[in-house]
């Protein structure tokens, strides 16, 4: 196959030196070379959302880009949400409003909103259906993950 | 009693935590040192036979360590049936593991590719050069049966399912009614595809299966017949799971190929689906074409049902054999009195994926044509669809209330408990259902296409025979609670630590809770068919009031205490009437009670016990489903404004994650309702073959649920009165649905088929010059 090419990707903030092939996915690379398995692929295709990710508090599907775009470039997976043992209000709402089941587009999720919510505290509740529109969950009709993202943006407000 | 107090509470989940934090373990987070990645190059024909395949342009790239078609593995025999679903007549029509001769749908394995990275595998699977004949391609079951091979039909088999006097309630009805009806095809589409790794260790003789799930002992047993290995060298194991829905974790050829390849090419096999893969390979369901017709008396009572059934089962019969077929029939006549049925089943091989259960299998079905019947007795005598439905629903005096059959091979059912028209009244109260009329009347009168529409469903679960669980207190007082069960999702371990906390007497949050590990249990019945919180629930509660009891008896003697004076709270044991008196926690009672204790006397070593529950009968949960749709006559497209679903589950372990089975439900019904099809063109090409085109509802689609849960009528045949909650937010939608798009468009029965697109909808208002 093509010759591999080496870059540094900067996932919550920690460096990580890989040698990838051109057409080695950001999703896979973070997966596969660094040990980072919470970005998970749904459909490979950007439809789904599962592996979304930040990349420059942008976000964007992490099965849609190719690791060597990816150099020094900032990126966030759902395992920079949390200090240490303390969840970020994302994820601790996420889990008191029973906003997930099978949990496998949850960091998904999690991710999308921590990237919109960072850009726009005060967005308006129609804005947030439709940025949350663009990922899927097959298990929970969404109803939760509406009200998880509500109630972590008053959290969030207060901290 | 017990004194925890835990269940039957929304407490937030024990599985959480992990998965929050991207620290859960999916199939494809697993990895093994040194293994290979399997890929399978797939048959791009519907029908054809296999004339010649030519791998060594695969076989010379390098990172490719080998290439394998059926020749190579000679041995094994096609992915059979679960143990209990054997069936000789539906032997010849099971899947090989790699197609043998003949491929018989587009996604058909043909060779498998085993190479030292994922991506060099893929590119292995595209050198792999198969020459085809093709064949005659079926892609409906309606079509006249083909050749399966020579000397068997594609009607692999003819089910009937009979009672009563139906042509006799025929001849003296007042209205015989007749619909032709269609369900399309559409199937669960977990997030998660499926994945599979198989690893064998020489030096234990031990081969495992690693990213198995929903039923681990039955698949194991099944495999350990294919592969001519005992249960204890076959250890099977559940990782995460993203989510199930009926279709993830039955048996497929790639789970039994990463098995004979670990052990046989000596290195750990792993193979993780791609999405395009599982919308043409995963088991699909739900495509069936009725024919039915009712017979009432002029008051709108039911004499008689009959259904003339074709069922679209794909290319093979997977491990269910004709189960969905069955359960289309013997639930078909719902929660009415229906006093003759008949229904009969062409059950029928087509060129186009396997199906098998999806969610509320053959329920989903039944009730769309059970309920689009009783909207047209409406229709056609003139009847308020609410009253037609009062006057039919089985009332509580006749509880327990069987079905029996005439066919000596079909099951008779006994549905346990329930109070059908109590439910019934209270969701239309809810919902406002009357006033709704008024509404709807106004804005139809402004110009709105707008209606509503109901689906009145029984749903089924907690089928035995039996499941056990093994509970055991350490020297902390740390609970482990080992079960045979399966968790996809839907919050299992919570649900088990609930009930085991509550007999306990600890906090559910101190128990672990050990599922989908059969090297750790030797029986175990799974997640399916909505059991898992009926069987193995109700083993966990009797072996947590074994380890209570034994715990109990132990501090009577260390307390001096009568065992009926004694409670358990967080973990610690006292006095009912003394709180403050002497205690003792669990931890120490179960050091007092380790082998070699000086006051162990007679008794069994260790704070344990195992259990097993054996309920002697099948639990009958109900429910409505009630919505409110907005037709736009211009593109022909749905808004659904309103939907609720009402569910009489007996009683609710945890109301939290009941909701959130029901509302998520709902929402997949609202797709197989509206938007998802699996279509293929007329040779057999999947034209939904990514998640662009099989169109899964977002938030965008989705309405806000409203819930109604209710525990008016616990099951009598568990100790804790529960039926279960799986299914039921999904198995009326369909109906409800297409009840109030007719509605909506003033054309009562205008609804016949499954998903209502705006292409089809737009069709029935163009033939009406609309």
């Amino acid at each position: 196959m093509s010759a591999r090419v080496n870059l540094t990707l900067n996932i919550n903030e920690r460096d990580y030196a890989v040698s990838v092939e051109p057409r080695h996915t950001l999703a896979d690379v973070i997966r596969d070379q660094c040990g980072l398995t919470g970005t998970h692929l749904g459909c490979e295709h950007g439809v789904c959302g599962s592996c979304t990710i930040l990349l420059d508090g942008e976000p964007v599907r992490a099965c849609l880009i190719f690791a060597v775009q990816c150099d020094g470039q900032e990126i966030r997976t759902v395992e920079g949400l949390s200090e240490g043992n303390e969840l970020h209000p994302l994820q601790a709402s996420f889990r008191d409003n029973h906003a997930l089941q099978c949990g496998y587009c949850t960091p998904g999720f999690l991710m999308l909103a921590a990237g919109i919510l960072e850009r726009n505290p005060s967005i308006s509740d129609e804005d947030l259906r439709d940025v949350l529109s663009s990922n899927i969950c097959r298990c929970t009709g969404y109803a939760n993950i509406v009200k998880a993202v509500r109630a972590a943006v008053a959290e969030m407000g207060r901290r | 009693m017990p004194e925890g107090k835990v269940l039957g509470k929304p407490v937030t989940r024990l599985e959480d935590q992990p998965l929050v934090t991207g620290r859960g373990r999916y199939v494809g987070d697993i990895n093994f040192p040194h293994q290979l990645h399997m890929r399978i190059a797939r048959s791009v024909h519907a029908h054809a036979e296999i004339r010649s395949i030519d791998t060594s342009r695969a076989r010379a790239l390098p990172g490719v360590f080998a290439v394998w078609t059926s020749d190579d593995i000679p041995e094994v025999g096609p992915v059979d049936f679960r143990a209990d679903r054997a069936s000789e007549v539906l032997k010849p029509y099971r899947q090989p593991v790699l197609a043998r001769g003949r491929v018989r749908y587009v996604g058909d394995p043909v060779v498998a590719i085993f190479a030292e990275d994922a991506y060099v595998a893929e590119d292995a699977a595209e050198l792999v050069d198969i020459d085809y004949s093709p064949l005659r391609i079926i892609v409906s079951a309606d079509e006249d049966p083909g050749e399966f091979e020579p000397g068997r039909t594609t009607e692999a088999a003819f089910l009937t399912h009979t009672f009563g006097d139906v042509d006799g309630a025929f001849a003296k009805a007042h209205k015989v009614i007749e619909l032709d009806l269609h369900t399309g095809r559409h199937s669960g589409v977990p997030l998660e595809t499926r994945g599979a790794i198989g690893r064998y260790d020489a030096a234990t003789d031990i081969l495992e299966l690693h990213g198995a799930a929903k039923v681990l002992h039955r698949n194991r047993d099944t495999l350990v017949n294919m592969l001519g290995c005992n249960p204890d060298q076959l250890h099977v194991h559940e990782s995460h799971v993203g989510g199930g829905f009926g279709i993830r974790g039955e048996l497929y050829p790639e789970d039994v190929l990463v098995l004979v390849a670990a052990k046989r090419l000596g290195r750990p096999v792993k193979w993780i689906e791609d999405r395009y893969e599982h919308l043409m390979c995963a088991n699909q369901g739900r495509e069936q074409h009725h024919l039915a017709r009712v017979a009432v008396d002029k008051d709108g009572r039911i004499l008689a049902m009959e259904d003339k059934i074709f069922h679209d089962q794909g290319g093979y019969v997977r491990t269910h054999g004709y189960n969905v077929a069955n359960r289309t029939m013997c639930m078909l006549t719902g929660l009415y009195d229906v006093p003759a049925f008949r229904a009969v089943t062409h059950y029928r091989l087509t060129n186009k994926t396997p199906c098998a259960t999806y969610r509320a299998p053959g329920r989903f079905e039944s009730t769309f044509v059970r309920e689009r019947l009783v909207d047209a007795v409406a229709a056609e005598l003139g009847l308020d669809p609410v009253e037609i439905r009062r006057r039919n629903l089985i009332r509580p005096e006749q509880m327990p209330y069987k079905l029996e059959f005439d066919e000596a091979n079909v099951e008779n059912l006994e549905f346990d408990s329930g109070d059908y028209p109590l439910l019934f009244k209270k969701a239309l109260d809810m919902f406002g259902w009357n006033t709704l009329q008024e509404e709807l009347k106004r804005r139809r009168a402004a110009g709105e296409m707008i209606g509503a529409g109901m689906g009145l469903f029984l749903e089924e679960g907690g089928r035995g025979p039996s499941d056990g669980a093994r509970i055991a207190v350490d020297s902390r007082g740390g609970v482990e609670v080992v079960t045979g069960g399966a968790s996809l999702g839907q919050g299992f371990e919570t649900a088990m630590a609930q009930i085991c906390a509550e007999a306990l007497g600890v906090d559910y949050r101190k128990i672990r809770v050990i599922h989908g590990q059969t090297d750790r249990i030797p029986y175990g019945i799974g997640a399916h068919a909505t059991r898992a919180t009926v069987l193995t629930g109700g083993a966990v509660h009797v072996t947590a009031l074994a380890v209570r009891a034994k715990a109990l008896d132990m501090a009577s003697e260390l307390l001096q205490l009568p065992v009926d004076s004694l409670e358990i709270v967080d973990g610690t044991v006292r006095q009912r009437s003394n709180p403050r008196g002497p205690t003792i926690t669990l931890g120490d009672i179960a050091k007092r009670l380790a082998p070699g204790s000086k006051v162990l006397g007679g008794r069994q070593p260790g704070l344990w016990a195992e259990e097993f529950f054996n309920p002697k009968d099948t639990v009958f949960p109900y429910g409505v489903h009630l919505a409110v749709v907005k037709v736009d006559p211009g593109t022909g497209g749905v808004t659904v404004e309103r939907f609720m679903v009402a569910y009489d589950v007996g009683r609710a372990v945890n109301p939290a994650m009941v909701e959130g089975q029901l509302v998520g439900g709902c929402l997949q019904g609202l797709g197989g309702a509206l938007y998802e099809e699996f279509i293929y063109d007329d040779q057999g090409q999947p034209l939904a073959a990514t998640l662009a085109d099989y169109l899964l509802p977002t938030l965008g689609e989705a309405p806000d649920i409203e819930v109604l849960i209710t525990e008016d009528a616990p099951s009598p045949l568990n100790p804790l009165g529960i039926k279960s909650a799986g299914e039921g937010g999904i198995n009326g939608v369909g109906a409800a649905i297409a009840g109030a798009i007719g509605d909506a468009i003033g054309r009562p029965g205008a609804i016949r088929r499954m998903p209502v697109t705006p292409q089809r909808l737009r069709d029935i208002l163009r033939a009406d010059g609309r």
